[in-house]
């Protein structure tokens, strides 16, 4: 249980770093930190004690394996993941070359 | 029924064709309008098939549901996979004057078709990780189209847009994995199936709250609400049409009515919360709007408030009410797009955005002018166009309900909202014509074409509720209805 | 002091000279082995897409963009994509005809359609991703010429 709850304080600092930090780059680390988060937490709901992975092999009987959905999804995450990461990187480096900072308090040419 | 496969294939494969395509000029036009054309005919088909057949499922790759995933169509995907496609055809037809403006058009149609794509795969999906994939999907390309035109301010709302955005995809995603955890399974039916048998626990709470913040931030309800204004006003503005008229209501709404009514169970305080949002969404949104001079800021303002309306209408959760709320919600997605197809075509002839620089333009764009009328009249409700009635029936609703305070203040809404789009017109096509605007030519065929159609559609849209369209809405109401007997419906059509 | 020659120091170079081709193959196999062990297109493509990033992290871009360059590169993401759009769809569309699951264990030519679409996972994952760390990479150095 205590894992999850550790898996749950690595959610929230990456969270903290989403919603406080001003620097950009800070904000994508932080979007990854939360996203890899979850992607432990993932892990852990489908791990079972001393479970092996649940490859079919020659000569050898599985008889307790852990549950392969989630490391599935885990997968298909961590290719979302890269992707919003992409764009995020992508769309600072040109914020950089239009404003010249990454301090967000500083790019504010919208309001209302 | 393998044609649903059919509405992730042909986006999907357009986009592939597009990129590999794209030296050859105008071809990628071609192929866009195609493919949507086509599958606004095959969601018209499912929506014909979902009349004699109640709910479809597909079986992907033959496997037995709740091992494989399956996608589900029953009377509110139908209803909502046909509002998506029409809008997206429209949209289509416009964009191939409209994007003329910007380089690498082929850009904008393989991110575009990837969008529908997701925005289909999402109504479609009977399982709960394929819904969040599609989820992403849609997002991610969204996320790219606001920053399309690269300026300082398009960039800028993208980003907000983008974290925005991932940050309520990891919320969906922790209430998905938390949802897994505690039933063992992802098939949304069976989810319910299992839910149903166990007692009430206290992570049902915070996979709600996760949920609710993860959906209310892609549906921009009011607290959540910063990004939607600066995104939807700075992307070019077939994409904003896109985003407000149905992107919002795809990956917010739906999935939100979809995984709390039918899957999680509603209760009261689940709706009183929806009913308080709505009406906070409403007010909020119709209060900035008014104060605001860029034409596609107040709409994407406007915007938060109609959606408000279609919170608040789920929240009464009686028969009527959500019958309003859906036909609100169908008529929010024509008229919303239209507004900003007109303010694309102000944009495109005049260059200019601000409303109190503008004025007299009814002459020299007439087609614009009496299409954003019929618009601007139809969401502000008055009486004989869709948005009256759509508004009305909720305001009725909330009254039968017992909800009086709450209704004066949607009718209070409706009259300011009816104020804001009256400076719109009033600024915008009334009045002395600038010097300086007096060469502007109307805008090109294409974008004609796509405003009429869609005026046309606004004007007629009261129609939905009588004759051969109204079950075709009720389908769509009995599913949320239904509640969770959405679980037997899917697991009865699977046997 | 500043090289003349674009790239790394020489050591650099002649340890790439050796391993390039190893990891190169090794992405294939992991890609051709995909429906019999762990592994699969989308590793194999990362790997593949691995050899090439050191490809021009030693020998300077001009090396690598003469072998594959931006265009080249999404014209195979797309061939790829497409290819597995088309086996994909087959498969679901009848799946009656295909099996996943495989007969004869432990071979390399099992389970079907399943090994042609790691290949063309793994041809859209490596070029896909090859593109978008030029662009990326473009992008920055675009940038620092206007600064000069």
């Amino acid at each position: 249980m205590s894992l999850y709850f550790l898996c749950f304080i690595l959610f929230c600092v990456g969270l903290y770093s989403v919603l406080r930090k001003r620097n950009i780059i800070k904000i994508i680390i932080g979007l990854g930190i939360m996203e890899y988060a979850v992607n432990l937490f993932l892990i852990l709901v489908g791990y079972r004690m001393h479970g092996r992975a649940p490859i079919f092999a020659k000569d050898q009987e599985i008889l307790n394996m852990v549950d392969p959905l989630p490391q599935a999804m885990v997968l298909t995450t961590i290719v979302i993941g890269l992707a919003v990461t992409i764009i995020a990187v992508s769309l600072a480096i040109r914020i950089y070359e239009k404003y010249g900072t990454f301090d967000i308090t500083k790019i504010r040419s919208l309001k209302g | 029924m393998s044609i649903l496969l059919y509405f992730t294939i042909v986006p999907l494969g357009t986009a592939f064709l597009v990129t590999l395509l794209r030296k050859k000029k105008g071809i990628s036009d071609l192929l866009a309008v195609l493919s949507s054309l086509y599958l606004f005919g095959l969601s018209l088909a499912t929506a014909g098939l979902t009349k004699s057949h109640g709910v479809m499922i597909y079986k992907v790759g033959g496997w037995f549901p709740t091992i494989g995933i399956t996608l589900v169509v029953d009377g509110l995907s139908a209803f909502l996979l046909v509002a998506i496609n029409l809008v997206a055809f429209l949209v289509l037809i416009y964009a191939i004057s409209y994007m003329e403006r910007y380089t690498d058009k082929w850009k904008f149609h393989a991110l575009f078709m990837f969008m529908l794509a997701g925005l289909n795969g999402v109504i479609i999906s009977g399982d709960l990780f394929n819904l969040y994939v599609f989820l992403e999907i849609a997002s991610i390309s969204a996320y790219a189209l606001v920053a399309f035109g690269v300026k300082p301010q398009n960039l800028e709302a993208a980003f907000k847009y983008t974290i925005m955005g991932a940050v309520a995809s990891i919320f969906i995603l922790l209430g998905i994995a938390l949802l897994y955890s505690y039933t063992s399974t992802l098939n949304m039916a069976d989810v319910a199936y299992c839910l149903s048998d166990k007692a009430k626990n206290p992570l049902l709470v915070f996979i709600w709250v996760l949920f609710l913040a993860g959906f209310g931030l892609k549906a921009a309800l009011v607290p959540f609400h910063a990004w939607l204004p600066d995104a939807h006003s700075s992307a070019p503005s077939p994409v904003s049409a896109m985003l407000s008229g149905v992107v919002i209501k795809t990956i917010g709404i739906y999935a939100l009515m979809r995984i709390f009514f039918n899957v999680l169970g509603v209760s009261i305080n689940l709706l009183s919360v929806l009913m308080a949002s709505g009406i906070l969404s409403m007010v909020v949104g119709a209060f900035l709007a008014i104060a605001q001079n860029d034409i596609k800021r107040m709409l994407a303002y406007s915007s938060i408030s109609q959606v408000g309306y279609i919170i608040f209408a789920l929240g009464v959760g009686t028969p009527l009410a959500i019958l309003g709320g859906l036909f609100h919600l169908f008529n929010h997605a024509v008229f919303k797009s239209l507004l900003f197809l007109d303010a694309g075509a102000i944009e495109y002839s005049t260059g200019e955005r601000n409303m109190d620089k503008l004025g007299g333009l009814n002459n020299k764009l007439p087609v614009t002018g009496y299409t954003s009328l019929m618009a601007a009249m139809s969401i502000s409700g008055i009486p004989p166009l869709a948005g009256f009635w759509s508004k009305l029936i909720i305001i009725v609703a909330a009254v039968e309900a017992g909800y009086i305070g709450y209704a004066i203040v949607a009718v209070l809404i409706s009259i300011v909202t009816l104020v804001y789009y009256l400076k719109f017109q009033s600024f915008v096509f009334f009045g002395k014509l600038d010097a300086v605007y007096n060469k502007i030519q109307e805008v090109p065929l294409a974008m004609k074409t796509a405003l009429v159609i869609l005026a046309v559609i606004c004007v007629m849209g009261g129609l939905m509720l009588t004759g051969t369209f109204r079950p075709f809405l009720e389908g769509a109401s009995n599913v949320i209805l239904s509640g969770t007997g959405y679980k037997q419906a899917v697991l009865g059509a699977i046997r | 002091m500043k090289n003349k020659e674009p790239g790394m120091s020489l050591i650099v170079k002649t340890i790439t000279r050796f391993t390039v081709g190893l990891v190169l193959v090794y992405g294939i196999f992991i890609t051709l082995q995909g429906h019999v062990s762990p592994g699969g297109g989308f590793a194999g493509g990362i790997i593949i897409t691995l050899a090439f990033i050191q490809l021009m992290l030693a020998f300077g871009q001009d090396e690598v963009l003469r072998k594959l360059n931006q265009e080249k590169g999404l014209l195979l993401a797309g061939i790829g994509a497409i290819l597995f759009l088309v086996i994909a769809s087959r498969i679901f569309l009848k799946p009656q005809q295909h099996s996943f699951v495989a007969e004869k264990h432990f071979q390399l030519l099992s389970a079907g359609f399943l090994s042609l679409s790691e290949i063309a996972i793994a041809l859209m994952v490596a070029a896909g991703l090859f593109v978008i760390f030029l662009t990326l990479v473009l992008l920055i150095e675009e940038e620092e010429k206007e600064k000069k």
